[in-house]
């Protein structure tokens, strides 16, 4: 039976989480120096064109699509085949199958543009193009189908990822580590510029603050009790987050900064994202300040210690925000809360910290692996980077014959 | 004829233009410009990457006068720039070799004001 309330919430969240990409580009673009704002939003928007078409040829049936092994989906839903207006009982019986495929195709489209943060300013825009349908289909379908798909092998076991904290962060994360060994440093690493617009940043983590209410209260795939759960838990963490960084920040770098505050805030979210469904108000605030400290840690330290330019820190925040908030879904987790979740750690229930913790490697090990090796692949056919001339001159001109920003007229 | 270039702190900019009016000197060209002077400007931080001195935001003021108006101008751009702290900024005074009104084509002296 379709419930109009949970159809306009399913609704208003879809548009939601399709306005957390161009909210990406805005704090990427803002990141990065100005000869290359453009290719960020041209990739960010790209890819859900190119990324939305592939999901609704192929990409929604292999995730989502009858299993087959518990590995992959089928092709039963290949062109939208059987996704029609009436609901899909086995994934959310209230709302209209197309609405379902839709919402998830956001995820599915925001995800590898999540790794554009690890070769910004020097991957050809071609080569991007076709990284990013493939990674789609080698890396995301699986493990959207592994941890969502109805017979999903992770799922099978009782892993819990409420909204994409390993199928949109770690594997974005890791993809984009995997992207930073092989796409190589910027010429000139270390000196790489800085921020040329903070306020675009600032304004890009607003709407991605504002849209991860649809990506997390949406994820309850209906309107009531499990939504505000979800909602609440995404406020509170990016709000914990983002005091933890800030305080490090003004302790150890002896000022707060700006970035520092987003920086936190979005680990906070991401971090939050597997559990947002799972757990308590207090438990996000908990999972949001330790992600804002991890992150903090990872993209100050560990970062410049190996020498990787994972340039806007996609592995740094996103991989290790999600990686974190994985595993603490297995300690806040309670049923009492959903009881569709499960019990953790903190509800004398250790054996869901397990099942978090095998569910945190294989989509690690999964996406780094096969991330790697794609890239790998398409360097070979097409190389990845521009030349060192196109890179100092930017990627705007270069890839786009286009500026952002004109100086005269 | 003399060529003036000053830079100075952004902010004072208005007082400066206000000054050199009551002079009645009011032709004059405005460039934004980075500088820094003995200080090496300000250290920022952008997450992992630290810049430890930096340029800062200046204007730079552009003015041509004749010889006896000199010190004028010069004098008016002092008392308005001043604030006592450091980066007040610096002026310039070069020789101008020749100035020319586009409209009208007039040349030297005539053309300067």
């Amino acid at each position: 039976m379709i419930d109009s309330g949970d159809t306009a919430w399913m609704v208003m969240s879809s548009a939601l989480v399709l306005l957390m990409t161009p909210g990406l580009a805005l704090f990427y673009g803002g990141l990065v120096r100005r000869k290359n704002i453009l290719s960020i939003f041209m990739q960010c928007m790209a890819a859900v064109c190119v990324v939305g078409l592939q999901w609704v040829l192929v990409g929604y049936s292999l995730a989502f699509g009858h299993d087959h092994g518990g590995l992959i989906g089928g092709f039963n839903y290949v062109a939208l085949h059987g996704v029609g207006l009436d609901p899909n009982p086995v994934y959310a019986a209230t709302i209209p199958h197309l609405l379902f495929m839709i919402y998830q195709m956001m995820f599915a489209v925001i995800t590898p543009a999540l790794i554009i943060g690890a070769f910004a300013e020097r991957l050809k825009f071609s080569a991007f193009l076709v990284f990013a349908v493939l990674w789609a289909t080698l890396v995301y379908d699986p493990l959207a189908h592994w941890l969502w798909g109805a017979g999903g092998f992770l799922k099978v076991y009782g892993a819990l990822d409420f909204a994409g904290g390993a199928v949109v962060h770690i594997s974005a994360g890791m993809g984009a580590l995997a992207a930073a060994l092989v796409v190589g440093r910027r010429h000139g690493y270390p000196e790489t510029g800085t921020p040329h617009n903070l306020v675009l940043v600032a304004l890009g983590a607003a709407l991605l603050w504002f849209g991860w209410f649809g990506f997390n209260g949406g994820s309850a795939l209906s309107s009531g009790k499990i939504s505000v759960l979800a909602f609440v838990a995404t406020q509170l963490a990016a709000m914990a987050g983002a005091i933890a960084w800030v305080c490090l920040d003004w302790v150890l770098a002896k000022k707060p900064t700006t970035l520092g505050l987003l920086s936190g805030l979005i680990a906070g979210l991401a971090a939050v994202t597997p559990a947002a469904g799972f757990v308590g108000p207090m438990a996000a605030l908990g999972i949001g300040a330790i992600a804002g400290a991890l992150c903090y840690l990872s993209v100050m330290f560990v970062k410049n210690r190996f020498k990787y330019d994972d340039s806007l820190d996609a592995f740094g925040i996103h991989g290790v925000a999600g990686s974190w908030g994985i595993l603490a879904v297995g300690l806040w987790a309670s049923l009492a809360l959903n009881p569709k979740g499960a019990n953790g750690l903190f509800h004398s229930h250790a054996h869901q910290l397990l099942v978090q913790f095998v569910a945190f490697l294989v989509a690690a090990a999964f996406s780094f692996t096969v991330s790697f090796i794609l890239l790998k692949v398409v360097d070979k056919l097409m190389g990845l980077r521009v030349t060192k001339d196109h890179e100092l001159i930017g990627l705007d001109l270069t890839q786009h014959k286009e500026s952002a920003y004109t100086f005269l007229g | 004829m003399k060529y003036i270039i000053a830079v100075i702190q952004p902010d004072r900019l208005e007082i400066v233009a206000d000054i050199l009016a009551a002079e009645e000197i009011n032709v004059m060209t405005v460039t934004e410009v980075l500088g820094r002077g003995r200080q090496k400007g300000v250290a920022e931080v952008y997450r992992s990457h630290v810049q430890a001195g930096n340029l800062l935001r200046k204007v730079k003021i552009e003015v041509a006068v004749p010889d006896e108006r000199l010190w004028h101008a010069v004098d008016a751009i002092k008392r308005g720039a001043y604030t006592g702290s450091i980066g007040d900024g610096k002026i310039f005074v070069l020789d101008l070799q020749d100035c020319i009104r586009i409209r009208t084509g007039e040349q030297g002296e005539t053309a300067v004001f």
